[in-house]
């Protein structure tokens, strides 16, 4: 009997020990996504209903508060800027040369036309700041082991009350994630994956946004170039520099 | 005969005033009752087909499943050669390609900064092109209250209140912000060329109207429309021609099974409106029932007051020989006079009536004003005189009368020739 107890304890002890803390993995995935600042260029490739879009952009961001993007192609939206200092995002607009700011219910609309919203554009917030997790299981994701992770909103101001993410135990990036309204209904769903080892860390190069009330088949949302903790010229964030 | 009824009418006022006033003031009513609600239902039905529903309208499956959101990604696409298809198969019908659409109307200040902003709801439909109906049929040029109509590309219309409400006039520059048929967040400058007063307070409130092309441009439609909406060409809607139209569509069409399959929707088939066409094709009949089950009570006790009142002559008219059929006829042929004599004169005021009202109508803004159907209620009501004004009174006017002077004519055969004197004695 007592041998029996003692094999128990050390199976939950190895349990314990292999299942780590959730607030520590999402750290790790923080350090991995998170960056002080990046400059990439990246192509939404849209599957609407009645056909598939290409859409390039360059983009620019320091921390979670500045970012700055161009749009490149295709020619009806090359020019086009989006400008985001702090909570606030405005968006040039060279057919106009109007610079608009976006707020409110404008937020939830949709970018170009994808599956992420300027509400998802907007919040690169580290994920251990917003939400707290706990550990809920792990399973295999394309023969990678993963953990199952579930966040739950610890500040108001955010878009999706709880998410679900399936973390890679090895490189913490997440392989699969869905968001959920306050509700509880199931609103995005994306998968990522050509994880690479870029500038000391793990980074998915291509993820598969698909929101669920919208009809279509998603959004892919591919990384061409990505380079960490560059210089980036303060004036480019600020609104002078989206009509130039 | 007659001529002699008629003098006698004529020296007996009492004979044939209150009657006659009866009459005149019951046919009055349900002429103009029977123009006053036909013109509400007609107009509420035209307008709603003018600038909303047609007469028929074609809009793809998808479209349609979500006509009240206006889903510009489901809109039809290769529209020109859709509308030229409808054109041939149905050459006596006006078709023509529309785009609703919301966004923001947002209005720049010196520096570029936005001034200020309100919610849009627009209609983009054919206003340049040479020898376009939609100007007039819109009766854009009438509602006009400052500027003009666009005449070149680039100008929109916008309602005289919503101009108001973001202080922009004829001449200024706005942007719209709207979404394009593919879900991106476009940004189209647009001018403002006038204002108009639409007459309704849904529409007023918010409402821009510019060319089709420029709404194409804006929401990245290349010869895309929302809906194809078609005009009966004598002006109103017919359900029966309707039906036609929609058998011929579908036999001509008859897979519409892909989500994309152009459909075809009557005008009693969008916004419950179907409720509005049965009552507007019953409602004279209602009408003239009602006035006519009304008027018969009215002119049956006329008439009997009338045979009290006129006892005694009857009496002496029996006493003297002449016969109880004569009595009746000639009773009747004065109902007759009568009712035809009301039956003019009260048409001929309730036509007066119905002109003014068609005229001038009466303003019901204040019960409009947050009315939120999809049905359009005009926010000032005319009466609509038709045909059958003209000779639909005659119905209550002549046969209650005769049928009340009948019901109480019958009295005359009851009176025995032996009580005669004793009653005139009386």
């Amino acid at each position: 009997m007592k041998y029996i107890f003692t094999i128990i304890i050390t199976l939950l002890s190895i349990q314990a020990y292999s299942q780590p803390n959730a607030q520590d993995i999402i750290e790790k995935v923080d350090r991995n996504l998170s960056s002080k600042n990046r400059v990439f260029e990246s192509k939404m490739i849209i599957h609407g209903k009645r056909g598939i879009r290409e859409i390039s952009s360059k983009s620019y961001s320091e921390g979670d508060k500045k970012s700055f993007t161009e749009y490149i192609s295709p020619a009806r939206e090359q020019g086009t800027k989006m400008l985001k200092l702090e909570n606030q995002l405005w968006i040039y607009s060279p057919s106009t040369d109007r610079i608009i700011q976006i707020s409110g219910h404008m937020l939830r609309q949709s970018v170009m036309g994808s599956d992420l919203s300027y509400e998802d554009m907007m919040d690169d917030r580290r994920l251990s700041d917003i939400y707290n997790s706990k550990v809920t299981g792990s399973e295999v994701v394309d023969m990678r082991n993963v953990w199952i992770l579930e966040l739950t909103a610890n500040v108001d101001d955010v878009a999706y009350a709880k998410r679900k993410i399936w973390i890679d135990s090895e490189r913490y990036v997440p392989l699969k994630e869905e968001l959920y309204a306050r509700g509880g209904q199931l609103l995005k769903r994306s998968t990522m994956s050509d994880i690479a080892y870029i500038g000391g860390r793990w980074f998915p190069k291509r993820v598969i946004y698909k929101d669920m009330l919208k009809q279509g088949d998603g959004t892919e949302f591919i990384i061409t170039t990505i380079r960490f903790d560059i210089v980036i010229p303060e004036h480019l964030f600020s609104k002078a520099s989206l009509k130039k | 005969m007659i001529k002699f009824l008629f003098k006698g009418l004529i020296r007996d006022k009492s004979r044939s005033l209150i009657p006659f006033a009866v009459v005149a003031i019951g046919v009055m009513l349900a002429v103009f009752m029977r123009g006053y609600i036909n013109g509400i239902m007609v107009d509420m039905i035209e307008q709603t087909a003018r600038f909303n529903t047609g007469h028929v309208k074609v809009v793809t499956k998808a479209y349609a499943e979500n006509i009240s959101q206006m889903p510009a990604d489901l809109s039809i696409l290769e529209a020109s050669e859709l509308k030229n298809s409808l054109g041939e198969k149905f050459p006596e019908m006006e078709w023509e390609c529309r785009i609703k659409f919301g966004g923001l109307i947002d209005v720049p200040d010196q520096s570029g900064e936005t001034r200020s902003q309100g919610t849009a709801m627009g209609i983009g439909l054919d206003l340049l092109s040479t020898g376009s109906t939609e100007a007039s049929r819109l009766n854009l040029t009438k509602s006009l209250v400052r500027g003009g109509l666009p005449d070149s590309p680039g100008e929109i219309l916008i309602s005289e209140l919503f101009s108001n409400k973001l202080g922009v006039n004829p001449g200024d520059k706005v942007t719209l912000i709207s979404s394009t048929m593919n879900g991106s967040m476009t940004f189209y400058n647009l001018t403002v060329a006038g204002t108009v007063r639409f007459g309704n307070t849904a529409l007023d409130r918010g409402s821009i109207i510019a060319d089709i092309s420029d709404v194409r441009a804006a929401l990245d439609m290349f010869d895309a429309a929302g809906e194809i909406v078609g005009f009966f060409p004598m002006g109103y809607y017919d359900d029966e021609i309707a039906r036609s139209v929609l058998d011929k569509f579908n036999k001509e069409l008859p897979d519409q099974s892909g989500e994309f399959s152009p459909v075809m929707l009557r005008l009693r088939d969008q916004e419950g409106l179907s409720l509005y066409v049965d009552l507007t094709k019953t409602m004279g009949m209602i009408i003239t029932l009602l006035f006519m089950t009304a008027m018969s009570l009215v002119l049956w006790n006329a008439g009997l007051l009338g045979g009290l009142r006129r006892y005694g002559e009857i009496g002496i008219r029996i006493a003297i020989g002449e016969e109880k059929n004569h009595i009746y006829k000639s009773m009747i042929y004065e109902s007759i006079i009568i009712g035809v004599a009301g039956t003019v004169a009260g048409t001929a005021a309730g036509l007066g009536l119905s002109w003014l009202m068609q005229t001038y109508g009466l303003d019901i803004s204040e019960f409009t004003k947050n009315a939120t159907t999809g049905i359009m209620m005009p926010d000032v009501v005319k009466a609509r005189i038709t045909l059958p004004d003209f000779y639909i009174g005659f119905i209550p006017g002549v046969i209650s009368t005769v049928a009340g002077t009948m019901l109480s004519g019958i009295g005359i055969y009851k009176r025995k020739t032996a009580a005669l004197f004793k009653e005139l004695e009386a």
